[in-house]
């Protein structure tokens, strides 16, 4: 295979849900963070382009993108150049216009992402959708077949609306044949500050049941964390990726992080 | 790369010389060659959709559309959708319909109560499903064989069954039609949009939750709403706050770190409808299929949806 922009990337990692808002882009952020604590250099590619979160969490928002003669060069969320980062949002020259795309342009900017960013030598490559399971993702997966994706990271919220979604979303990584590394359930209980009751505010154990009823690993239960959306929307210095070792949720990250590099070992 | 532009007849990122998306020689043309855009526009119909009139006369007997939208998902469209249908069926001589162009990720007949149902064709037409007498439900999740199944249709084939929806179903007369929709603003806005622009769309209500990545994204639903003269009825903050059941102490889940949905009416100029706070049990309504404000008429959040409602009923009367 000739040498592309994706020829150093050594593991693709699809996050998935067939379900709008469980958090596809803040564990997709999270998982990229805690990678990178581990030393591991990581790249996100976000492919939502009516509803782009990446560049926000990351605290890019107004980053703006350069061309190389190798292609797009990706927007790096620190210092060191170990977290790198694509999205349509840094190609706005208004954040607040809207992407009123149709299905084939979409597909043809999903293409030039997948080709034209030069992503340099990568460790792991995470790719957030938008939710459902159409244009964006056949796209996503017809582009990144040469490369053989490691998997897809399913998140689900724990109710039963949110379950219904993802089982389609399983569904379509079965057609694809997209192997499922493990379902993460986000939201999953919030822990009163006032009197430290439990309550579940969107049900609970729906994630954990539903990965045992496919046979696919449960990865973990995110809880609800107010400081972690505090955390998330503070830009410059402040920024989660400065400070995501603080957060409540770091050490569920550091587990889940691990596991997925446990379930994407080096060929 | 020059930024994006939304969808003209000649996109900005077009190749020279693009004859435009609508003309004769759509993808037929020399300067296509290389677009990626070709095939579609070579393959699309040309010339006035004879499926819009039949769409027009159907829609006549409906007295108001109304499209519930977000940029953002999970931020309870289909929640609110539903429980504004229950509502506004409560008055026995209102007839309402829902119809749900969410085509990856049809919520609405679990948050209905209509799970397993399927749908019935009739000499005039498909006949909605209905909760009650006087509410009928549209969906494609009453179409698949297995509700595990994944939809994959690209974007063509997704507008293909907006239309059946718009001109095949027999909603008969409506005082309202309710229009769930995905996030996003792509192939099934655009459709409704256009389908519905002889007929008139009353307006859509935009949901948003309190947090900046939330109302990112709602502001460019907002600008698609201005982009495709949708009047914007107003603005709802979902998830605004929770009220702990066992101590009753107030906390702040998605905080309004930009000034949440207030902020963001002021800075757009449209009308913040309401404010509806957090409960348990709304989720649990949605999974089992029932009226969250019938089965909890005391929660502060029915309340406040009782608010938002009685504001839009006023706007209609």
């Amino acid at each position: 295979m000739s040498e592309t922009n994706l020829s150093g990337v050594k593991h693709i990692v699809l996050v998935l849900s067939g379900k709008g808002g469980v958090g596809k882009s803040s564990v997709t952020t999270q998982l990229a963070l805690s990678l990178v604590e581990k030393g591991f250099k990581c790249g996100i590619m976000d492919v939502d382009l009516t509803g782009p979160s990446i560049p926000r969490m990351l605290g890019l928002d107004g980053h703006q993108v350069h061309q190389s003669s190798k292609g797009w060069v990706p927007v790096y969320a620190d210092s060191k150049q170990n977290l790198a980062c694509m999205s349509i949002g840094f190609l706005l020259t208004n954040k607040n216009d809207s992407v009123v795309w149709r299905g084939p342009k979409k597909t043809a900017m999903i293409k030039q992402f997948l080709q034209d960013v030069c992503w340099g030598e990568l460790d792991y490559l995470l790719i957030d959708t938008p939710p459902g399971t159409s244009d964006e993702h056949i796209a996503t997966i017809e582009n990144l077949k040469e490369y053989s994706p490691d998997g897809a990271v399913v998140v689900t919220t724990p109710q039963g609306v949110a379950i219904a979604d993802v089982r389609k979303e399983l569904s379509f990584c079965k057609k694809v044949k997209l192997p499922v590394l493990g379902v993460v359930e986000n939201m999953s209980g919030f822990v009163c500050p006032h009197c430290t009751e439990c309550t579940n505010i969107f049900a609970s154990g729906g994630g954990e049941a539903m990965a045992g009823e496919y046979g696919i690993e449960f990865l973990g239960r995110v809880p609800i964390d107010p400081g972690f959306t505090m955390m998330v929307e503070t830009d410059g210095d402040g920024s989660y990726v400065n400070s995501f070792e603080k957060s409540n949720l770091f050490p569920i990250f550091k587990t889940i992080s691990s596991r997925v590099v446990e379930l994407t070992p080096s060929q | 790369m020059s930024p994006p532009h939304s969808e003209e007849n000649v996109p900005e990122n077009a190749p020279e010389h693009c004859p435009g998306t609508e003309s004769d020689q759509a993808g037929k043309a020399s300067a296509c060659a290389g677009c990626p855009n070709q095939n579609a526009c070579a393959t699309a119909p040309k010339g006035p959709d004879p499926a819009i009139p039949l769409i027009t006369a159907r829609m006549a007997s409906v007295k108001h559309k109304i499209l519930i939208l977000s940029g953002k998902g999970g931020v309870g469209k289909s929640s609110f959708t539903s429980q504004l249908a229950f509502a506004l069926a409560h008055d026995e001589d209102s007839e309402v319909g829902v119809m749900d162009v969410d085509i990856c990720g049809p919520s609405i007949p679990t948050i209905m109560g209509l799970e397993g149902e399927q749908i019935h064709q009739s000499n005039s037409g498909w006949q909605p499903v209905f909760v009650q007498e006087n509410l009928g439900v549209m969906s494609i999740g009453f179409m698949l064989p297995n509700k595990d199944d994944a939809v994959i249709w690209r974007g063509p084939k997704k507008n293909g069954l907006i239309k059946q929806f718009l001109k095949d179903v027999d909603w008969g007369t409506l005082d309202f039609l309710l229009v769930d929709t995905p996030p996003g603003t792509s192939d099934e806005h655009l459709s409704v949009a256009s389908y519905l622009k002889e007929s008139g769309i009353d307006g859509a209500i935009v949901i948003t939750t309190p947090q900046e990545v939330a109302l990112q994204d709602v502001r460019k639903e907002i600008d698609f709403c201005r982009k495709v003269n949708i009047p914007i009825l107003g603005l709802v903050e979902n998830m605004s706050g929770f009220v702990c059941p066992n101590c009753h102490g107030e906390s702040v889940i998605f905080p309004p770190t930009t000034g949440g949905a207030e902020a963001l009416a002021k800075e757009m100029n449209i009308d913040l409808l309401g404010r509806i706070p957090l409960d348990p049990r709304i989720a649990k309504s949605c999974d089992m299929g029932v009226s969250f404000m019938d089965e909890y008429p005391d929660s502060p959040a029915s309340a406040a949806y009782e608010a938002v409602i009685d504001k839009l009923q006023a706007r209609f009367q």
